[in-house]
């Protein structure tokens, strides 16, 4: 197998896309070649109203049948909270109680099968914002834009909470420093916090209490990643979590300090906007959760996309299994033929060297490119 | 011999993490496997062209038979050229690439209408997002919800048996329409949706929602309450898989195009291939693809086919899920050591995000294939539960019922002592270091009962089988017999209660007279190439092999790479099940570590850390 875990990338400088699209159709706010900021609407949409649905024909004694002629309005036709809808008919045309609605809105249709009316509450406008400062490069009429944008780009391995953002700055000293929650203070309220090689529920709390954008850590615990959703994560899809914060893990769980490479950047970039997400998603097109501070002073537009890594001789590599994982190295080998690892099985291999000058073979799905 | 029309067949299985291609070649002997390759599956982001991973998997196979098979434009050769040695003669494909087909059913009553739906949408090769009934305890605006949210492929409705009410199914069709359901792939083609419930419904449901979605009718699925009729149903589900769902998804467009049959869902290639495979021999079988997110299970018991798909169990996208569903205990039997439970929950974690990282120490590996046992045993649990009796029909009552054990588990169809056969697919149990381990996975996890024979997938090739069965089916079932299907060996194991250290069973074979013990496992090695031989067991009072409590029974065996594998442990109950979770840790220990030895599963395993 040439399996191999395709690279997070962590770049103090590339040329970026995102795709800014909407859930239903709906109207484009911005045209191809604008510039645009980062809290820009630049698509909008109406999400239909919630229902209710009534059995009508029972609640006014009447045969399904017999709904449409009593109903004082048509289908379409809107209506308002506690507008009177239709009336029973009573004894001998007396004692006609009415039925007012429950909701503003539509009346959306009436069956004279079920007797059912539904009721749709007014639509709910859904606003696309441009995310990062940046020019439209792409419009798909309906859909949404893609925003192209220049700058540093750290994506993490896991997340939690939705887009976000804010200036950067660093609670900790070094990439594996073991903080407490009291280390997060009322002045960190709107930053992106940097937080070193752990980050635990209480944290997170403290961090939602205090009002913190995001918070930015090498690890975390599945124990603690429970505590905070109230359940098991079965599958990794998330990103609409509402903890108060957004967190973003950038090595995986467990405690474990943030890569050296990473901690430089998220450091050189202190007290500028990054926008943030914790939205991870691990199958049917991967989405991790990533830091995105955007440069555009220079002449960026003129940029090439970077090419994606292929694993070779000389690339480095996080190692992401058991009995190093979370060591960085360099692959210095590429044996052809399939080698028998401890396990028993037979796999295809990388040789590695550690920084360190310690070297070693592992199998290649064991890699994790770092690009950028 | 006279040499076929068909010579070379190319077949490839889009899976959601690779795409897996074999070369089927004619030759002297038959038809036969000639090579194997893969290659990442690509329908996904920077790729999203399905067509760019089969290229680069049928690339790997040119270059491994020293062929050509594409041309300078990349476009396969057909026919095979025998002189300029160059081409295939057909190309096949299977898919459950980008999650697969995803689908809601419904139906009035959750035990009937809406159960007979789930059972043709998953005879179809569906994945069931979620099952909508009138009495599903769910208020109309959270099965709208609900609706929105999961974004279907499509959507199968029943309800009603013909000439029955007519109002529930259509108040169902009402909290369908006003979902406005929008399909996964894509907002620009309207969702899927297929009615299949009481006749006299049919109008007030295209009035309800013909505007909103691309409804298709076909017949009930339930005309009666005693009567199933799945099969209109599977064959739209299918067809509207082609012509929508894959229509829509990146790349498969041109896949269509390049194959010389119509891509067939993965896990209904597989379940073909079983169905073709018991029915040529007259056998029950059980069988089962363990994939990365996904874990589908099969029976043919008395000709009747079942196949149900756990969307989340698997060994890599769901493999989180498995353990969230288990437990910390229900793993931790099966491993050998002990661990505390936050370290294992972030090892899980960290193969969840990291999904294809395979384990390299022994140790890993022996956490994956307790994962794998409890994936399998839940998959195999839901399928039980779904292949069971219509209900709803009148029957007399019984002793199980004036009890009141009338659960699901006990009316299940599926009896163990009746499969002959058990059959592992995917990736854990086809590639085990060692096939040992694979007939240890399949027993713990389906527990056999009575002599079942116990088989694995070689490589991973039934879905390519699968679709080849369905226009050659001579070709499938010799490569199926060949190069396919490993015979690991026989399992023999009483039903009833044993004792710890009370004789189970006692065993003439093969002039020998072995003696299994409560609690015990004993492997006789034999393999299959040897012949039949004649085996005669004596259950031990209280315990069962088929012919009567503490009778003898009598029966061929044939053995395999494994051998003949006598399991003293027990059947309903598996005794050491709930006892091993109650014993102490060093008895717990002490019982995987002998059945470790016997079944010389992990010879180089010294405890944990070494």
């Amino acid at each position: 197998m040439g399996a191999y875990t395709p690279g997070l990338k962590v770049t103090p400088g590339a040329l970026l896309h995102f795709s800014r699209r909407l859930p239903l159709a709906g109207q484009v706010e911005a045209k191809k070649g604008d510039r645009v900021k980062w809290d820009q609407v630049v698509a909008r949409t109406l999400l239909p109203g919630r229902v209710e649905m009534v059995n009508l024909a029972s609640k006014l004694g009447v045969g399904a049948a017999e709904l449409p002629d009593i109903l004082l309005k048509k289908e379409g036709d809107k209506i308002e909270k506690d507008e009177i809808l239709a009336y029973s008919k009573g004894f001998f045309g007396f004692f006609k109680s009415p039925y007012k609605s429950p909701i503003t809105g539509t009346l959306e249709s009436v069956s004279k099968t079920t007797g059912q009316v539904i009721l749709r509450r007014e639509p709910q406008p859904i606003d696309i914002k441009a995310y990062v400062d940046g020019v439209v490069e792409e419009v798909e009429p309906n859909q949404g834009v893609v925003v192209k944008t220049f700058g540093s780009l750290i994506q993490g391995i896991f997340g939690l909470g939705s887009e976000t953002g804010g200036p950067i700055c660093l609670a900790c000293q070094k990439p594996d420093d073991t903080l407490s929650a009291g280390a997060i203070l009322p002045e960190h309220k709107g930053k992106v916090l940097v937080v070193g090689r752990l980050v635990t529920a209480e944290m997170v709390r403290k961090a939602a209490q205090y009002q913190v954008s995001a918070v930015v850590a090498g690890g975390i615990d599945d124990s603690d990643v429970r505590e905070l959703l109230g359940y098991d994560l079965g599958v990794a899809i998330t990103g609409n979590e509402k903890l108060g914060v957004t967190v973003v893990v950038t090595e995986g769980f467990g405690p474990l300090g943030i890569a050296q490479k990473t901690f430089e950047l998220l450091k050189a970039r202190v007290g500028k906007r990054a926008s943030v997400s914790g939205a991870t998603q691990i199958r049917a097109g991967v989405i991790r959760p990533e830091i995105i501070v955007t440069d555009l002073d220079g002449d960026w537009e003129n940029a090439q996309d970077a090419p994606e890594l292929e694993l070779a001789i000389g690339c480095a590599v996080r190692l992401i299994r058991e009995p190093h994982f979370g060591q960085l190295g360099k692959v210095t080998g590429l044996p052809v033929q399939p080698e028998v690892i401890p396990s028993g099985a037979k796999v295809r291999v990388a040789e590695i060297e550690l920084d360190s000058g310690e070297k070693f073979t592992l199998p290649r799905a064991n890699l994790e490119l770092i690009e950028g | 011999m006279s040499e076929p029309k068909i010579r070379s067949i190319l077949a490839t299985d889009c899976g959601s993490t690779t795409t897996k291609c074999i070369l089927i070649e004619w030759g002297e002997d038959g038809y036969r496997l000639a090579v194997r390759g893969e290659a990442p599956t690509t329908v996904e982001a920077p790729a999203e062209d399905v067509t760019q991973g089969v290229l680069n998997a049928v690339r790997e196979v040119s270059e491994l038979i020293g062929r050509p098979l594409l041309d300078e434009n990349g476009e396969l050769i057909r026919p095979y050229d025998r002189e300029k040695n160059q081409g295939i003669d057909i190309y096949l494909s299977t898919s459950s690439a980008g999650g697969g087909l995803q689908m809601v059913v419904g139906g009035v009553v959750r035990e009937m209408t809406a159960k007979s739906a789930e059972k043709a949408a998953l005879g179809a090769g569906a994945i069931v997002m979620d099952v909508l009934a009138v009495n599903d305890g769910r208020l109309p605006h959270e099965k709208i919800e609900l609706i929105r949210q999961l974004r279907p492929d499509m959507l199968l409705l029943a309800g009603g048996v013909d000439g029955g009410t007519v109002k529930h199914v259509v108040e169902l069709a009402q909290v369908v329409g006003a979902a406005d359901p929008k399909p996964r792939l894509g907002i620009a083609y309207e969702l899927p949706v297929i009615f299949a419930g009481n006749k006299d419904a049919q109008e007030p449901i295209r009035e309800t929602l013909a505007k909103k979605t691309a409804l298709e009718v076909v017949d009930n699925l339930r005309p009666a309450m005693d009567k199933e009729n799945l099969q209109p149903s599977r064959l739209k589900i299918q067809e509207q898989f082609l012509e929508h769902v894959m229509a829509h998804a990146p790349g498969y467009p041109n896949l269509m195009k390049m194959t010389d049959e119509e891509i067939m869902p993965t896990p209904a290639a597989v379940g073909s291939i079983m169905e073709t495979i018991a029915k040529r021999d007259e056998i029950n079988i059980v069988g089962v693809d363990i994939g990365g997110a996904t874990t589908d299970v099969f029976s043919v018991l008395d000709g009747v086919f079942n196949r149900t798909v756990s969307a989340n169990f698997g060994m890599s996208y769901s493999f989180s899920n498995v353990y969230a569903e288990a437990g910390h205990e229900q793993v931790m039997r099966w491993v050998p050591f002990s661990l505390d439970e936050r370290e294992l929950r972030n090892r899980i974690k960290n193969k969840m995000i990291r999904p294809t990282s395979i384990p390299y120490l022994l140790e890993e590996l022996i956490l994956e294939q307790a994962m794998a046992r409890e994936a399998l045993r839940l998959s195999f649990d839901q399928h039980k539960s779904l292949v069971t009796g219509l209900k709803g029909v009148q029957k007399k009552s019984d002793l199980s019922a004036l009890f009141g054990l009338g659960d699901e588990e006990s009316d299940t169809l599926i009896d163990m002592r009746k499969v002959n056969m058990l059959i592992g697919s995917g990736g854990v149990l086809s590639h085990a270091p060692r096939r040992h381990q694979t007939a240890m996975m399949l027993i713990d996890s389906f527990l056999p009962e009575g002599v079942t024979t116990l088989t694995v997938d070689s490589i991973f090739m039934m879905p390519q089988l699968g679709v080849l069965a369905e226009v050659h089916p001579d070709a499938a079932t010799q490569v199926f017999e060949r190069d396919c299907l490993i015979y690991l060996g026989d399992c023999v194991a009483p039903v009833g209660r044993v004792k710890p250290g009370e004789t189970a069973m006692e065993v003439q074979i093969d002039g020998e007279k072995l003696t299994v013990r409560g609690g015990e496992m004993i492997v006789k090695q034999r393999e299959r190439d040897l012949g039949p031989t004649q085996v005669t067991i004596h259950p031990a009072r209280g315990l069962d092999m088929g012919a009567g409590p503490g009778t003898s029974f009598q029966c061929e065996l044939y053995g395999g790479t494994v051998g003949v594998i006598f399991d003293g442990r027990g059947r309903r109950p598996f005794s050491f099940q709930n006892a091993v979770t109650d014993l102490s840790e060093k008895d717990r220990l002490d019982y995987l570590s002998k059945w470790n030895e016997s079944l010389q599963l992990y010879p180089d395993f010294k405890g944990a850390g070494h």
